[in-house]
């Protein structure tokens, strides 16, 4: 076996060293009557060949998209993510290191961290974002629990119906055993958008914070500074959970809306999307909560000679120090994705991601424009950035979407049924930089003929 | 001129926004092939991004130097002996790398149609079934996205079961050798952590944990968390008869997979009175730590919990894989999407690599390693549990700090200079001034020796120049690093030069 080095003489020379005879006596911790007598049922081990064999032949099980014309986001966006990140994290020194807990041993990745939190700090608009967590949707989790820690006393957290149902279940699993918060969810309007009248209704001494998503479930544009406004007449915090990171090249960022603090997903930006992970989670926040955040944070210092360097820090709100008190129980991030996250941003670069959002939100207009003219637009009159919905006009959407994957070769977006079943007839469509002209005119087509 | 400072070929690398020049960029963007459209048709001027994110201006050539620099920083696996007690940093083999890479796992969407995806469903249908073999589990959820995700996630099907019995009971006992993230997870469901204390072997006691029943009252615990083999690398013997306490009282057994790597072909949990455990397959099904993450922390449950998994689970439904989201007991979703599919692509990869044999193997070498280091280091370095242990060794300062002031932090630093990771160091708590070791299998037996030679020389060092530890490294490209400014005062991100005085 490759991977495992000793010699028939090792294990002699060893063993005889420990003075033990056999390598089952140093299990004799384990009583006898609970030790597996057989051999695990697994498949016979295989050969490097094999391995790539028969992995290859269950990968083209899949469908990889390739260059295939597809329209599908809600959450994990196709965004074209250059060669250049792939290489450099699958630099040995990146990927086969652990967390920097020996910063002297550890400055690459502990300053990829303090980069990564300073361009995640950037796009979201705050003084302080920590050094990712797992994905967009526990990062709402937490947020939800940080807001709660925030306000002690308050039990409520209300959340948008507009945030990404998964996100929204997982908000659930996470505050099921919180016995001090309720979770309420704030329906959207016949027009997509959060129902801000309802929202001021519920809005009340008793509400930790707000949790919404912009762009939403259905691609619209929010209106976050009036949310952040109603909110904070009764002194409650708000967090944005960015439903499109690229969106924030012409946005504005959370932060300047007023946000007390921002989550969001950078699954698209740091890699392929692998079915949906390994994604990373984002979060930022005002200077005066980061006490309060979840997850690891690194920060600059300097070494006995005055030079600069990073270590990890503020861990007194972490598990390994705080144990039952700490703000959360994480301890491994997503760093790698981290790293790819932040190699990513940087070759965008200021005017890179500006221009990535602009194509984004060209491309997007470019196809509403059409499809508003057929009349299929689910919420003609909503500000969207680079995703928006459709109404089948069959009225089942998942068909449709069949029809015209099986017809014209195009994926034409997400069936919102999936979720809901009063989403039947909806159809997400998401447009980005990697869809061309045509694709777009293909989709028109599409539609124009399935109506 | 004011030269880079070098370290040989070591860089004293700048920030990235340091680097480059205003109006560079490293971006390959397509052509607009539609009209451009200007967003403040559409949206109210105060939506729209007043002033750009202040990201780095540089070239490809310029990021790829920088992050190369940067990587020269990192001690890693590939670079050498990396015996981080707990963290299990084996060898991470490569053609894990390609296989997760092929465009028909990466490339792939989590929402095209389960007829697009049955491959990779197949996957996780496949790798539950061997990590249900392997841990002797009903069912495994491959959502987690970590050790400690998994844990809450395997409190919360505890609890879930125990609100379905009419009362979610207030306590989990948490022995004090327990990882922190234990605790925490506790905490986050709601739970109050009781602690026990390890009896003088360093091992758990049937007659404390019954005493611990009895004293908040055994119908109102929930469950108890034990990692095993515990983080002294010592096996928990009484597990069946521990379990048998827990059983009578309805309450369960959350066993802390962390450590698994001890028992592959040895001991399968889920069939002894462990009712929900989880693994972490960044540690032993060799997936990389990736400097923290990503890993996968998959939890194994006995039948009696399967209703209560995250949805949805891949069921077979004569040849077809499919998701099965109708489960109307589950605890939900703990995360979006399937969970880390490259990293379950990985693990998957090295079992059918390994095979039953070869995980067997890798668990016997691993147990091999440790206890040599044991054996060659207890004359110099205070042991506090005189006998075998499984994966790791627990070493102390104690004696040698006494004779000597020299500290488990010093010694951590000094190993620095000699080209090797420090172990895990001042956990567990239990012992003073711990030195985790775990070498793991794939470790040479000269690797390993030469590790005990270097501790033998800083012990030697320490009697006869202990400065030289206290200062140390001496050996790298930054000296000690301080820590406490960093807490102090913490500087969480790079400001601009004139922006600084605003914040």
């Amino acid at each position: 076996m490759r991977y495992l080095p000793h010699t028939t003489d090792d294990l002699e020379r060893m063993l005889n060293k420990i003075g033990v005879e056999t390598i089952d006596a140093l299990f004799e911790s384990i009583p006898d009557k609970l030790r597996v007598k057989e051999d695990l049922d697994l498949p016979e081990p295989l050969d490097e060949g094999a391995l790539k064999d028969q992995l290859g032949a269950l990968s083209v099980k899949n469908r990889a998209l390739g260059c295939s014309s597809s329209f599908v986001g809600c959450g994990a966006y196709r965004h074209s993510v250059p060669a250049t990140v792939d290489m450099l994290i699958s630099r040995g020194e990146f990927f086969t290191a652990y967390t920097p807990y020996q910063p002297e041993v550890s400055q690459g990745t502990l300053q990829g961290a303090f980069e990564f939190q300073t361009i995640t700090a950037e796009l979201l608009g705050f003084d302080v974002a920590n050094a990712s967590l797992y994905d967009g949707a526990s990062a709402c989790a937490e947020a939800v629990l940080m807001m709660h820690r925030v306000q002690r006393r308050r039990r409520k957290v209300l959340i948008s119906e507009g945030v990404h149902p998964e996100a929204l279940e997982t908000c659930r699993t996470f505050t099921e055993g919180v016995d001090d918060l309720d979770l309420e969810v704030i329906p959207l309007t016949k027009g997509g958008d959060l129902d801000l009248e309802f929202l001021k209704k519920k809005m009340s001494k008793d509400v930790a914070g707000v949790l919404l998503q912009s762009p939403n479930l259905f691609g619209i544009v929010e209106n976050v500074r009036e949310v952040v406004e109603i909110a904070e007449k009764e002194r409650a915090l708000v967090c944005q959970n960015v439903g499109e990171i690229t969106s924030l090249g012409i946005l504005e960022s959370p932060g300047n809306m007023g946000c007390h603090l921002a989550v969001g997903e950078g699954l698209g930006i740091c890699g392929p999307l692998n079915m949906g992970g390994p994604g990373v989670g984002l979060m930022a926040c005002r200077d005066k909560y980061k006490r309060s955040m979840p997850g690891r944070l690194v920060g600059e210092t300097v070494d006995t000679d005055g030079r600069r360097g990073y270590v990890l820090t503020l861990a007194t709100r972490e598990q390994h120090i705080r144990r039952e008190k700490a703000t959360s129980n994480i301890c491994t991030n997503q760093a790698l994705m981290a790293l790819a996250f932040g190699i990513h941003m940087s070759l965008l670069g200021k005017r890179g991601f500006h221009r990535l959002s602009k194509i984004n939100y060209s491309n997007s207009r470019y196809l509403r424009k059409k499809l508003h003219s057929l009349g299929i637009m689910a919420f003609p009159k909503a500000a969207h950035y680079n995703e928006f919905v459709v109404r089948a006009p069959g009225g089942d959407a998942r068909q449709l979407t069949l029809e015209i994957r099986n017809k014209d070769g195009v994926d034409p977006g997400v069936p919102l049924g999936r979720f809901d079943e009063k989403w039947k007839d909806l159809l997400l469509v998401c447009v980005t930089e990697r869809n061309t002209r045509e694709q777009m005119d293909q989709l028109v087509t599409a539609f124009e003929r399935h109506m | 001129m004011n030269p880079i400072e070098t370290r040989g070929i070591l860089y004293h690398e700048p920030l990235i926004f340091e680097l480059g020049a205003e109006g560079r960029s490293g971006a390959s963007l397509p052509k607009l092939e539609v009209e451009e459209a200007d967003p403040r048709d559409e949206f109210d001027s105060k939506q729209l991004r007043e002033k750009s994110p202040d990201l780095p201006e540089v070239s490809e050539v310029e990021v790829v130097r920088h992050y190369t620099r940067l990587s020269q920083w990192n001690h890693s696996i590939d670079a050498g002996f990396y015996p981080l007690g707990s963290c299990t940093m084996k060898h991470n083999p490569r053609i894990n790398e390609v296989t997760c890479r092929l465009p028909g796992f990466a490339d792939i969407h989590p929402y095209q149609d389960e007829s697009e995806l049955q491959g990779a469903m197949q996957i996780i249908w496949e790798l539950e079934r061997f990590l249900c073999e392997i841990g002797g589990f009903a069912r495994v959820s491959l959502q987690p996205a970590a050790g400690a995700h998994g844990e809450l996630t395997g409190l919360m099907m505890i609890r879930a079961h125990h609100v379905k019995n009419g009362n979610p009971r207030k306590w989990v006992l948490v022995p004090d050798s327990a990882h922190g993230t234990n605790p925490a997870s506790v905490t986050l469901n709601g739970y109050k952590p009781k602690q026990i204390a390890s009896g003088e072997e360093g091992i758990l006691r049937p007659e404390d944990v019954e005493r611990a029943m009895e004293e908040v009252g055994g119908d109102e615990v929930a469950a108890i968390m034990i990692t095993n083999p515990n983080t002294l690398g010592l096996f928990e013997t009484h597990i069946a008869e521990i379990a048998d306490i827990m059983h009578r009282y309805g309450a369960m057994v959350y066993m802390d997979g962390a450590n698994l790597n001890a028992l592959m072909g040895y001991l399968q949990p889920g069939k002894h009175g462990v009712d929900v455990m989880h693994y972490n397959l960044h540690k032993t099904f060799s997936t990389p730590h990736g400097g923290g993450g990503p890993g996968s922390g998959p939890v194994g449950v006995v039948e009696e919990l399967v209703p209560y998994l995250p949805r949805p689970t891949v069921e077979k439904e004569e040849e077809r894989f499919v998701w099965k989201f109708d489960r109307p007991l589950s605890i939900g979703r703990v995360r979006s999407f399937f969970g880390n599919f490259g990293v379950l692509v990985r693990a998957y990869t090295y079992i059918l690599e390994m095979g039953a044999k070869g995980l067997k193997e890798a668990t016997q070498l691993a147990v091999l390693n440790a206890n040599y280091v044991r054996v060659r280091l207890q004359g110099k370095y205070t042991l506090e549990y005189k006998r075998p242990c499984l994966h790791e060794v627990v070493f102390s300062d104690r004696e040698l700090k006494k004779e000597t002031g020299v500290t488990t932090m010093d010694i951590a630093k000094r190993l620095v200079d000699y080209g090797v990771h420090p172990p895990t160091v001042y956990f567990p708590l239990i012992v003073q001034g711990a030195l985790m070791i775990e070498p793991t299998e794939t470790e040479t037996p000269e690797e390993v020796e030469r590790f005990c030679n270097i501790m033998e020389s800083i012990f030697d060092e320490a009697k006869e120049n202990p400065d030289v530890l206290h200062s140390a490294p001496h050996n790298v490209g930054l000296s000690r690093l301080d820590e406490v400014q960093a807490a102090r005062r913490p500087k969480l991100r790079w400001v601009a030069k004139k922006d600084e005085k605003k914040a």
